[in-house]
């Protein structure tokens, strides 16, 4: 009998706490895969973020240090600096990088810093309750913008990994989402490269994952997964943002 | 050995290297440039990494990351850098983390100025940052005690798992003195820490956090911070007393004060002022003992800081109403002369009338008992 699917070895046996619907879970997974895939749970680190997913140490099975809110970035850049031979992942939220790391963040996309980032946009601080985030689209209704976003008064919706494509230390940005299993799919090869690229160390990786939050949200999971698609995808487009890691060109000529 | 001719900011840099830090994260600020400066190029020759952050927030938050995969790490800077630094320094007590920051202090608040000042007392012995804990902090008054304290200051790092400061200033920072160093560290001979992010090979997987959302578990985690400051007070609290034997007046002093406060002693010696100092060499912990020994024999003191006052209040804790103290500062920047200190001193001590046969009753000889 061929097996077809497991849990993960960088996983450890716990339950999640997330929400029913919640993608956390699903990119939690999609990251453990990766490190089992790649071989690297013995020499991989992880930051995890202050957040709906700061108790991600009690999930992930690999050594984890807890970052203050939005350094997670600057904690990984200490790390990798140490220790160049090991593997450090960030996985943040979009509060933490995106509002109060913007600077870690896009500093450490400019160095080249040799790590890879995993960005969960749900749009929503979570884990505070449900406040405006960076990423809260335009009407979008929050515990502080409860009649709606309003650009002119809140400012739009930040767009933070265009933003690092100019980053000449950038070599790989993705977006995706955790939506769909065709998503999830596409979700799981760009983590995996994410890290490749640090295996390879050419440079700073970032994939940028839409994620259901139905809890802050107030919809059904499924009417939040159909949002994603229908609504959040239209502000922050699925797709490759920025890619100079040379893997295509290599494989073309391989083919 | 031979002596080297070094700006205090160099020494800090040469001796953190000899110390065995290979890792220093920075963002510039007057007065104390010259580190970065100085390690952006020593750093590179040992083999070392400097990182120039895009903030002081950025760089003490590479420092814990540094410091959790086990390396003897340093940070500096200059007041309002240290101010944006705490967030990190709180975290680094809460996860138990070693490093090393060094603080040049300079005129304050806000922006304040450039010139040498005492103004961050206060801050760096109660903590500063967030949270129940505690910052050792080291207050050097020489560029060869910097030199000496550095190698103390990483060490103590390591054996506590706590932020050691180096508490200097714009002075300490900027002048140059004759220093030997100590023979350089040799990284293999230091303890293993088990404690690291080296990646789960061999072992189960680690975890360095604060998070401790259960109150039972966190005020364990307090208690036993608690215990550690404790041990530390016990085996680590440093003082120096300068001409206490027959004094009738003794002034406390740290760092450049202490400096300009011997110059003044000096000066009132010479007319006959029966005149001691107490130097606390670590601001946290305090030398709250011997001070309250002291007054067992002297029953004046003369509390002297380049600020309007924040080591006084430890002083007059420790001393428990036991002896009357009195305070001179100056705060902005301006560094008072000896001279000045001097008249402070003697307008005290013939005020007291302990010029007069009298003023032995206010040194009691033999009162110990």
């Amino acid at each position: 009998m061929k097996q077809v699917f497991t849990v993960p070895k960088s996983l450890k046996p716990n339950v999640f706490h997330y929400c029913p619907g919640c993608g956390h879970s699903i990119i939690h997974r999609l990251v453990a895969q990766a490190i089992d895939d790649l071989g690297i749970q013995e020499r991989c680190i992880g930051v995890p973020p202050a957040g709906c997913a700061v108790l991600a140490y009690n999930y992930f099975d690999v050594d984890m240090g807890e970052a203050p809110h939005g350094r997670a970035l600057a904690v990984a850049t200490g790390l990798k600096r140490v220790m160049p031979d090991k593997v450090i992942f960030t996985y943040q939220g979009d509060g933490d990088i995106a509002a109060i790391g913007t600077a870690e963040t896009i500093h450490a996309a400019n160095r080249g810093e040799k790590v890879s980032a995993v960005f969960v946009n749900n749009g929503v601080y979570g884990m505070t309750g449900g406040q405006m985030a960076p990423t809260t689209l335009a009407g979008m209704a929050s515990t502080t913008t409860p009649s709606g976003r309003k650009p002119e008064r809140d400012g739009a919706p930040l767009d933070l990994t265009q933003m690092l494509a100019v980053a000449k230390g950038s070599v790989y940005l993705e977006r995706v989402a955790v939506n769909s299993p065709k998503n999830i799919m596409r979700a799981a090869k760009a983590i995996k490269k994410a890290f490749q690229v640090q295996l390879d160390g050419l440079g700073f990786a970032l994939v940028e994952v839409l994620s259901m939050c139905p809890t802050n949200w107030k919809m059904s999971p499924v009417a939040a997964a159909e949002w994603i698609d229908k609504t959040m995808s239209q502000v922050f487009p699925l797709g490759v943002i920025k890619d100079e890691t040379g893997y295509e060109a290599r494989e073309g000529k391989a083919s | 050995m031979t002596k080297r001719l070094m700006r205090g900011n160099h020494v800090l840099g040469e001796a953190a290297v000899l110390a065995g830090c290979r890792y220093y994260f920075g963002y510039p600020i007057t007065p104390q440039n010259e580190v970065p400066e100085y390690l952006s190029g020593r750093l590179l020759d040992v083999g070392g990494t400097f990182v120039q952050a895009e903030s002081e927030l950025a760089s003490v938050n590479m420092v814990i990351g540094a410091s959790m995969a086990g390396a003897r790490v340093m940070t500096s800077s200059s007041s309002p850098g240290v101010s944006l630094k705490q967030e990190g320094i709180s975290y680094l007590a809460g996860l138990e983390l070693p490093a090393v920051i060094g603080n040049m202090m300079r005129g304050g608040p806000g922006l304040g100025n450039i010139a040498p000042s005492q103004s961050d007392y206060f801050q760096a012995t109660r903590g500063g940052g967030h949270g129940d804990y505690r910052c050792i902090v080291l207050a050097p008054a020489s560029c060869q005690e910097l030199c000496d304290m550095t190698f103390r200051a990483f060490d103590l790092a390591d054996k506590y798992r706590n932020p050691v400061m180096i508490l200097g200033d714009g002075m300490i920072g900027q002048m140059m003195e004759p220093v030997e160093f100590p023979a350089a560290v040799d990284l293999a001979t230091l303890p293993v820490k088990d404690w690291a992010l080296t990646g789960a090979k061999g072992r189960p997987s680690r975890t360095i956090l604060s998070l401790l959302l259960d109150p039972k578990v966190l005020e364990n985690h307090n208690y036993k911070l608690v215990r550690k400051y404790d041990a530390v007070t016990r085996s680590e609290t440093d003082w120096e007393t300068h001409l206490t034997e027959d004094a009738r007046l003794v002034v406390v002093a740290f760092g450049t004060s202490a400096r300009i406060a011997k110059g003044a002693i000096k000066r009132v010696r010479e007319m006959g002022l029966k005149v001691g100092l107490l130097r606390p060499k670590t601001l946290w912990p305090f030398p709250s003992q011997p001070l309250e020994e002291l007054t067992r024999v002297v029953r004046h003191l003369l509390v002297f800081e380049m600020n309007t006052g924040q080591m006084v209040e430890d002083v007059r804790m420790a001393v428990k109403g036991q002896a009357d103290v009195n305070f001179y500062g100056r705060p902005g920047g301006v560094v008072p002369t000896p001279e000045d200190l001097a008249h402070q001193i003697s307008h005290y001590y013939y005020g007291a009338h302990l010029d007069e046969d009298g003023g032995s009753k206010d040194r009691l000889v033999g009162g110990l008992s």
